[in-house]
């Protein structure tokens, strides 16, 4: 019988690839461990090896076709001693191929439906071009490298690799390896390295390649770069940037999903920059290099393969502390950051529909907290939601919850409202995983809430 | 072989290490402790060389004057450090304090052989001594320890965070540790800016258990750092005994497995650890990378003021200060030379007047005002 060779899935978050190249034809008689196709990732050239014996009966997808869904049908094997015949079978739910490495890396990207109000801080007739967050944050830091020699990068993977998850693809080229510095797996130690780097005057950015296993590393972030200006009466400064990919990704489980803005936020003494779009992750993470204060950088994996506008400006810097708002409404107020802003956009479009005008706000920098842009729209809407990819216990939205009672109380028509992940570990049950993370139905349905309808 | 109560008379200072138990377990390292490379441990472990050259020339040949101004430097840590548990005692200390006295030579000794235009330091919690060695006012280190607004931390450090980057001194480090990477990426800095620089990263015998030492040291070794590790190995990770806390406690041996090089130092003799400076500091500024020092001293007090030091017998502790004083030491080596009695009393009698004034000053001047409590917090303003 004919077996179907269907688009794997070669990372975590892969949703579509493109077919590079064959390197096998039609008639060509196929070994299990035979390289028979390379595809390209949103990360990474894989290439995708034959598991069963047969001869390839019939090429689906040409080579050079991109946006090929993960489970499309690309190919037909014959297995031994049969004869080439179409596709016939009903295609089965996908099964991702297993994944190797922590793949990574770009070439295709996700256009986002135009991102509705522009940066305030941007001039209204500049002129923008569409890039992936990823490519947004790799232009900051390749921009702030070549503006200040003091500048570097260190982490795991992120030179001769290009990145774990190709956010800092070309960087060694352009730089060297001197300024694009590969470490050891050993996060304490190197984001210890890194703070003491900033001490000693360079302007360290400390990629993690996600922010779980800066657990490791929290000592040094929170005990010797946010304390050490305050304990020495503000002699010791401490430039440095720690980034990387935070909270939840797709699938991979408790250990490798979890939303550390909160935890970050708590500490005096850092900054905490969690940036949605492509032009905020680009104006930020330049502001985030020149502060002279230690900054936490939280990106989004699910969102670095996402395109935005960002605005055709020489220098592109957005200020920290500072709210946006991301769609202007009158009847209720929809607070975010980072992957839930996105959500939040989607939920005040539907809501829209059914006659409710929601304002959409990203709170970018989640330390020092824009409290007046959250109660000026509360002041405008008397109502409000927050959304956040996370957990609800000691989260942002509960710090936001306070705002608003200490100092909008007299501006509310309605409870605050948290729609936050479920308080459990995240589970990987593809159900459960669903379940467990927040999404536009239970935004709405929020929203929906404190407008009373 | 040592005992609690009868540590051995070994010419480098290994007291109170409690070897019975460690012999039983079959040590080869540990089994001949008079002997600072036994000549069977040389096959597996080469990286000595450093040791060797040590070996060769130990005491560091000083001038009169030279020895006069180690003397004079540690006397001042010596009574500052007195004074300062005089004032604890009163109360005007508060929280934790960590005394250095015993091990003055060690922060003498090394920090003397350094080129202060250039080379940085980085230390833990027990840091007065390492600030004086510098030269900075005592009574700007003594107002910080009573926590006024003249203490070099503007009194929002206190004892265990002071620090000076004028002189490259970066602190004062509370977990215990930490400052062995944060003294990596000083060492990174000084590569990066090719400014001919080195660090010098000291920690305890208990920080040399702690993961992050280890990361240090590959990473160091991996990239050829300019940095000196030290382990002040005082005997005591606050109550426990090297004995009772470390697989390994020849600490210069722990390197080997990174490449780096070790030496194991007398402590409590400054001009031997000086000597041993000049190898090090030598090696690592001729691009050689890092090396691990191991300096042998004995801390008199507890491990800050709140430890009563049950866990060591009275005895043990005047066996140190009668037999291996690094003060005294220096002292006999002086009048051996022609200085008189009368002469190093005189010097003593100006540093007890320094070290009062110091005090004075640190009774008196104001605590911070109310507002800068909120000061310092951040740098910019968002």
């Amino acid at each position: 019988m004919a077996i179907e060779l269907k688009m794997p899935a070669l990372s975590p978050t892969m949703e579509e690839g493109t077919l590079a190249k064959w390197l096998k034809a039609e008639g060509d008689p196929i070994e299990p461990g035979d390289i028979i196709a390379e595809i390209e990732t949103d990360k990474a050239t894989m290439e995708f090896e034959a598991i069963d014996e047969g001869v390839l009966s019939k090429i689906v997808i040409a080579e050079g076709t991109e946006n090929v869904a993960v489970g499309t049908v690309i190919a037909m094997l014959d297995g031994e001693g049969e004869e080439a015949s179409p596709a016939s079978a009903p295609t089965p739910a996908p099964t991702p191929a297993p994944t190797p490495a922590p793949a990574p890396a770009p070439t295709d990207e996700t256009p986002v439906s135009a991102t509705p109000a522009a940066a305030p801080e941007v001039p209204a007739d500049t002129s923008v071009t569409s890039i992936s967050v990823r490519e947004a944050l790799r232009d900051a830091m390749a921009e702030e490298m070549r503006a200040d020699p003091r500048v570097f990068v260190m982490g795991e993977e992120v030179a001769e690799y290009q990145g774990a998850y190709k956010v800092t693809q070309g960087l060694l080229d352009e730089f060297g390896p001197k300024r694009v510095i590969d470490t050891p797996i050993t996060e304490y130690g190197f984001a210890g390295i890194g703070t003491g780097a900033a001490m000693g005057g360079l302007r360290p950015i400390v990629e993690f390649m996600t922010f779980n296993f800066a657990m490791q590393a929290i000592d040094h972030i929170v005990n010797s770069a946010a304390k050490t200006n305050y304990m020495s009466g503000g002699q010791m400064r401490c430039p440095v940037v720690f980034r990387g990919p935070n909270g939840a990704a797709s699938r991979v489980g408790a250990q490798h999903s979890q939303n550390y803005g909160p935890w970050y936020a708590s500490v005096p003494g850092l900054i905490v920059i969690a940036p949605y779009d492509s032009s905020d992750a680009k104006g930020l993470l330049k502001a985030a290099i020149r502060c002279e204060d230690p900054v936490v950088f939280l990106e989004n994996e699910l969102v670095y393969g996402r395109s935005f506008d960002v605005p055709d400006l020489d220098d592109h810097v957005l200020p920290i502390g500072k709210a946006r708002i991301m769609r202007e409404g009158s009847d209720v107020t929809i607070v975010s950051y980072s992957i839930g802003v996105g959500l939040a956009l989607e939920a005040a479009e539907t809501l829209a529909g059914e006659g409710i005008d929601a304002e959409v706000i990203d709170l970018r920098t989640l330390r020092p907290l824009d409290r007046d842009a959250i109660l000026t729209s509360l002041a405008k809407t008397n109502r409000l939601v927050i959304a956040e990819e996370g957990w609800p216990t000691c989260s942002i939205a509960s710090e936001v919850v306070a705002i608003c009672m200490e100092d909008g109380f007299d501006d509310l028509d309605a409870p605050v409202l948290r729609v936050c992940n479920e308080d459990v570990p995240l589970p990987y049950a593809a159900n459960l995983e669903n379940m467990a993370i927040i999404d536009t139905a239970r935004i709405i349905e929020a929203v929906k809430k404190v407008c009373y309808v | 072989m040592g005992t609690l109560s009868d540590p051995a008379p070994v010419t480098l200072v290994r007291p109170a290490l409690g070897l019975e138990g460690i012999t039983a377990m079959a040590k080869p390292s540990n089994s001949s402790d008079t002997d600072p490379i036994a000549p069977s441990d040389d096959p597996d472990f080469i990286l000595h060389s450093l040791q060797d050259a040590f070996e060769k020339a130990k005491r560091f040949e000083a001038s009169e004057e030279q020895m006069l101004q180690f003397y004079e430097q540690m006397l001042l840590i010596r009574r500052f450090e007195e004074k300062a548990g005089q004032l604890y005692g009163l109360g005007l200390i508060g929280g934790f304090c960590h005394l250095y006295i015993g091990q003055e030579a060690v922060a003498i000794g090394l920090q003397s052989a350094l080129d202060n235009d250039k080379d940085s330091v980085i230390t833990g919690y027990r840091d007065h001594g390492h600030m004086l060695a510098y030269g900075i006012d005592p009574k700007v280190i003594m107002a910080e320890l009573t926590g006024r607004e003249v203490g070099i931390s503007k009194g929002k450090g206190g004892s265990m965070h002071m620090f000076s980057t004028e002189h490259k001194f970066y602190g004062g480090h509370g977990i215990v540790g930490a400052q062995v990477a944060l003294g990596g990426g000083l060492a990174l800095a000084h590569q990066y800016n090719e400014d001919g620089g080195l660090c010098l990263a000291y920690f305890g015998d208990g920080a040399a258990n702690q993961g992050q030492v280890y990361e240090t040291f590959n990473m160091a070794a991996l990239w050829n750092l300019p940095i000196v590790f030290v382990v002040e190995d005082n005997q005591y990770a606050m109550g426990t005994s090297t004995a009772r806390s470390s697989a390994e406690t020849r600490f210069y041996r722990r390197g080997t497995s990174f490449r780096i090089p070790g030496m194991e130092v007398n402590g409590m003799d400054v001009l031997e650890v000086r000597a041993a400076a000049e190898v090090a500091f030598k090696h690592v500024r001729e691009g050689k990378g890092p090396v691990l020092m191991e300096l042998n001293t004995y801390r008199y007090r507890g491990h800050s003021m709140s430890d009563p030091a049950k866990y060591r017998t009275r005895d043990e502790v005047q066996e140190q200060r009668d037999h291996h004083d690094p003060i005294e030491g220096l002292k006999k080596t002086l009048i051996e030379g022609g200085k008189t009695e009368e002469e190093l009393k005189a010097i003593d009698k100006a540093i007890r007047a320094r070290v009062a004034e110091a005090a004075d000053f640190a009774e008196n001047s104001p605590e911070p005002e109310p507002s800068e409590l909120y000061t310092d917090v951040l740098v910019g303003e968002y």
